[in-house]
Order: structure tokens, then sequence, then C-alpha cells
């Protein structure tokens, strides 16, 4: 593949958009998941009795607090590079003025994927900052001290690398930047409700199998485990999972692109 | 010194409809080189597979000596293009657009600030260094294109249709920058549809009509050869004026309102046609590269 240093030069170029306007872009990701983990935590939570993971009784909002870490992993690389990816490509044809030079199309979509990454670590990484404050502050519950903690932001980039080359294979295929509907009503809003977010998927019964086909079932699992300083032989295979997916969607996201964008 | 493009047999086809047939050219060492044509001719086509971003479809295509096949990244590294089609980056201003420019060159920072001064001085824009993209009018965003195009120092710059939709004083400050540009030795690849730009600033060009080349050289050897040095222009000719004219056994074109009359002898006819015709408006003057393309195709390149 065709790819060297232009990728970061790509990184570079969106982070520096970022960081422009990095009031306007941290502000919602610091309040919506407080918001969540009183409504649901707290509101939600004190309904919910007898509660257990792993094998072990545990406080909801101890539960949830993970699956807020997760759902932002996902969210914050599956907008960037659906949407956000969209907008440079289509409307304001910067893949193009980029191709022009000696960067090349692969080094885009890599750097593009990247960056789509890396707005998962940032959000997450928010996300954990906040329920840190709210452990330390009125949520006992919510306190983390395992070490295995440290590896939640780095596993949230690689969960972030993952759901970016998704959304990139959309924007690949995708005619109009309103078809994204589609892709956000049929895979991540089911994966932000069953994707061991909200609940355990042991609560779906006969369905649980299939709960393991969805990315964010494995790297929820992951980030929770680590969060909790916990570990399963399960999180080897949500690892192996992680890896082998991201490797082939991004394959398939470079192809498609360059399939789309070769004129 | 080896030509620093070279093009034979060049293809280029997007499915069933061919945009670049067949075609050969040289592109020497310093000179200015355009490709005239109408639109929809397949300049653009052109441009983009010599900068290494449209797969050619057969033929040979070599740019500074290498294929541009196989080192597109080394091509581009020497290139600097001004693309047909606005693609500055919105979410920058205009500084910035030329620094951000610069790191896909792998330029160091320092050296992007001070080019990306340099250029912004060029092309009359120092005042408008700090203003986002959207804020700027047509002949600044060309201006700033053109800036783009010049921060890698290239070799060879290419100019898709540098001045399409500018008023005449953006035009000419383009023009006078290009003639800059070519005097420090650079090579300029350019596009137009206007026949004035092609014959004011290209030292060779070719006339390209559907994929292909209707004629190439100077532009006034073009003249000399297609027109000779005259051309008698008639306007609202009647039926009978326009019978006598094609009469006189010379090429005759007829292109809305007016007729063309071409020949070495104009000046003579017109005397002559005078005294025939005098409530009909005649006039002689000196022959373009419009009335090369009306010779050679019996249609204007544009309606004026
Ligand atoms: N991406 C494309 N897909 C299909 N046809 C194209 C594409 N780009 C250009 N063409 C066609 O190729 C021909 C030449 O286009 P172009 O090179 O843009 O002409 P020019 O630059 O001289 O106006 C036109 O008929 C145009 O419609
Ligand atoms: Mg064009």
């Amino acid at each position: 593949m065709n790819l060297g240093r232009g990728a970061v030069a790509v990184w570079r170029r969106n982070a520096d958009v970022f960081f422009k306007t990095w009031k306007t872009n941290f502000l919602p990701s610091i309040f919506e998941p407080l918001l969540y983990l009183v409504a649901m935590g707290l509101g939600f939570g004190g309904l919910v009795v007898g509660l257990t993971y792993a094998g072990q009784p545990i406080d909801y909002i101890r539960f949830l607090a993970p699956g807020l870490i997760s759902i932002s992993a996902m969210y914050g690389g599956f907008f960037e590079c659906s949407y956000g990816s969209f907008v440079r490509m289509h409307y304001q044809k910067t893949f193009d003025a980029i191709v022009a030079t000696p960067v090349s199309l692969e080094d885009v979509i890599v750097g593009e994927i990247m960056w789509g990454a890396s707005k998962s670590l940032i959000n997450s990484t928010i996300v954990l900052a906040v329920i840190a404050l709210m452990g330390w502050l009125l949520f006992p519950a919510i306190q983390f001290t395992s070490l295995t903690l440290l590896l939640v932001p780095p596993i949230t980039f690689l969960a972030g690398l993952l759901f970016s080359a998704l959304a990139m294979i959309f924007t690949a295929l995708v005619p109009n930047i309103d078809s994204f509907n589609y892709p956000f009503f049929l895979l991540i809003t089911p994966m932000f409700l069953f994707g061991g977010t909200f609940f355990p998927i042991s609560q779906l019964g006969a369905a649980e199998p299939f709960a393991y086909i969805l990315p964010l079932t494995h790297t929820s699992l992951l980030i929770r485990d680590m969060s909790l300083g916990m570990s399963s032989p399960l999180d080897l295979l949500a690892l192996v999972y992680v890896l082998v997916m991201t490797a082939a969607t991004s394959y398939l996201a470079v192809r498609l692109m360059k399939k789309r964008l070769t004129r | 010194m080896p030509p620093v493009v070279v093009a034979r047999d060049l293809v280029k086809k997007f499915e069933d409809l061919t945009a670049v047939d067949h075609i050969s050219f040289d592109i020497e060492q310093g000179e200015i080189f355009g490709f005239l044509g109408p639109n929809g001719a397949g300049k653009s086509t052109v441009i983009r597979m010599i900068q290494c971003v449209s797969p050619v479809t057969s033929g040979r295509l070599e740019v500074l000596g290498m294929d541009v096949r196989e080192r597109p990244r080394e091509i581009k590294a020497r290139l600097g293009v001004a693309p047909q089609d606005n693609n500055l980056d919105p979410d920058f201003n205009v500084i910035q657009n030329l620094t951000s420019y610069a790191r896909y060159f792998g330029m160091p920072k320092d050296r992007a600030v001070r080019r990306a001064n340099e250029l912004l001085e060029f092309m009359q824009l120092e005042e408008k260094r700090t203003v986002m993209i959207e804020k700027l009018s047509g002949g600044m965003k060309r201006r700033l294109i053109v800036a783009r195009a010049l921060i890698n120092d290239p070799d060879i710059i290419i100019l898709d249709e540098p001045t399409t939709g500018l008023d005449p004083q953006a035009r000419h400050l383009i023009w006078e920058r290009v003639r800059q540009l070519k005097r420090e030795g650079r090579t300029i690849i350019l596009t137009t549809h206007y026949m004035d730009e092609a014959e004011q600033l290209c030292d060779r060009l070719v006339i390209m009509e559907q994929g292909k080349f209707l004629m190439e050289g100077t532009p006034r050897q073009m003249i000399a050869d297609v027109v000779g040095d005259c051309v008698m222009e008639v306007i609202d000719a009647d039926d009978e004026a326009e019978r006598y004219l094609r009469t006189q056994g010379q090429q005759v074109e007829r292109s809305a309102d007016r007729l063309y009359v071409y020949s070495g002898e104009c000046r003579t006819i017109n005397q002559e046609f005078r005294r025939l015709y005098p409530e009909v408006y005649s006039v002689i003057r000196t022959a373009t590269l419009e009335d090369v393309f009306l010779r050679l195709t019996g249609r204007r390149l544009r309606e004026r």
C-alpha cells in the first residue's frame, strides 16, 4: 500500500482545525456524560437491585460509567469519519487539494482514520475525567482505582480506529450526506443500546450471542474490565476481535475510497 | 535539455467517453505551454494526468523524466498546481492555507511561514493574511490558489483556467505574475478558453477539441499559417453581399451576424466591397487565434 508520512500531515490538519475551536468542541463532551451519569446512574440506577456483572454484585452506576466511556469512543470516531470526512471530501474538496501534493489518497484516508481515533480518545478521556471527578465528589461507587484504568485511553484509541474505519466505509459508499441516517439507525443506535452499555448483555437471554457480532460489545467489555480492574478470558478474545476488525475495515475503507475518488 | 513533459499516444477514457484521444506532445523546460480549447475539450483531464491524480488509460506520459504511473510522489513534489475548481481549505484563514499546504510537502514550519509571507506579498494578499477564505472575493481566491501552487518552489507550475470569471484587473495581475515566474526559469503549463490569454501568454500552444489537437505551434505561426495577417470582418451582411464575398474565391466563415473573410488579399477585397456595398459595415483587423479556431472548426470558441 502506498502509505507514508503524509498521513501525519493529514492528521495534523484536522487537529489544527479542532484545537482552533476547542472551547466549543469540549463543552458538549463534558456535559453529556454528566447528564447521563445523573439521569441514568442516579435516577434510573436507584431502581435497579441485585445487578451482577461477571458473577459479582455491582452498583448500577459503577456498571454504567465504563459504558459511557465506550459510547463516547464509538461516537467520537464514527461521527468524525462519517459526517466530518464526508464534508471534507465532498463539499470542501480538501482531499482533492491534498492529493495534488506528495501525499497519496491512502495517506489521506489513514490520516483521517487516525484523526477519528484521536477524537475517540479525546472524547472518552473527557468522559473518564468527568467520571473521576464525580466519583470523588458525589458517587464513591465510581471511584476506579485499579492500575488497569491506565489501559483505558489506549483502548479507546484502538476502538476509535475501528469505528472510524467503519464510518469511512460508509463515507466511501453513501450517495449524499443524508444517507448517513442509515448506518446510524441500523448500526450505531443498536450498538448504543445493546452493546453492553446500559445493561449486561446476559440480559438478552437467547439473543446474547448476537451481541458479540457488534464491535461495541467487544470494546465496551475491554473498557469496563480495565476500568473495574477485572479480567476474563473474553478480554483477550475481544482484543483479537478489535484488532482483526480494525485491519479489515481499514483495508476495505481504503479500497472503497480509492474506487470512489479515482477518476 | 530534455523536455519536462513527454506524452505519446496519450489516452483517457471515462467508461465509453474518450476524453483524451491519442495525443502526443513535448513541453520544454522554461516555456509557457498552453492548452486552448472550449469547455469539455479535455484540457483538465490532460492536466490531471500530468499531475498524477488521474490514471492514464493508455499511452506514455513522463514528467521530469519520470513515468507518472511509477513515481507519482516524486513528480508531485516538484509540481505546483492551481486547479480549475477552488479547493482552498475553508477551515483555515489565508496564511494558514499556505502553511498547512506546505506541510503536505514535508516543509519545516519556519520555512513554510517565510515562504507563505513572500507569496502573499507576491500575489498582493498581505492585507488578507488572517482573513477566512469565505470572506475573499473570487479574484483573491484565485490569487491565493496561485500562491498555494508556488509554496513548494515548483519546477513546473500548472494553471488550469487561472483567470476564468475574473475581472480585467485581476486577470492582468495574474498574467503579470505568470510572466514573472517564467523569467525565473520555471516551466508553466496553462489551460484556457480565452483566445487573448493564450495569445498573450503562451510561447507554444495546442488547440484542443474533443480530446484531440486541432493544431499546435506558436500563436504567431498558427495565425500566419491558417489565417494570414489580416481578416475582413463584415457585420449584418445581406444575402447578396454574402454571395458576393463568397464568389471572391476566398475562405469565408459565418458566426452569428458576422462574416469573416480570410485572405492575403483582404485589403483589396475590402476596398472593392466598400465601393459595391457602401451601406454594409466592414472593417479590416489583425488576425487572432479566435480566427484560427473559427477557420479550423467553422465555429467560434466562445460566443461573445
Ligand atoms: N470524472 C469524469 N467522469 C466522466 N466524464 C468526465 C469526468 N471528467 C471529465 N469528463 C468528461 O471528459 C470530457 C473532458 O472534460 P475536461 O477535461 O474537464 O474538459 P475541459 O477541462 O477542457 O473543459 C468532458 O466531456 C467531460 O464531461
Ligand atoms: Mg477544465
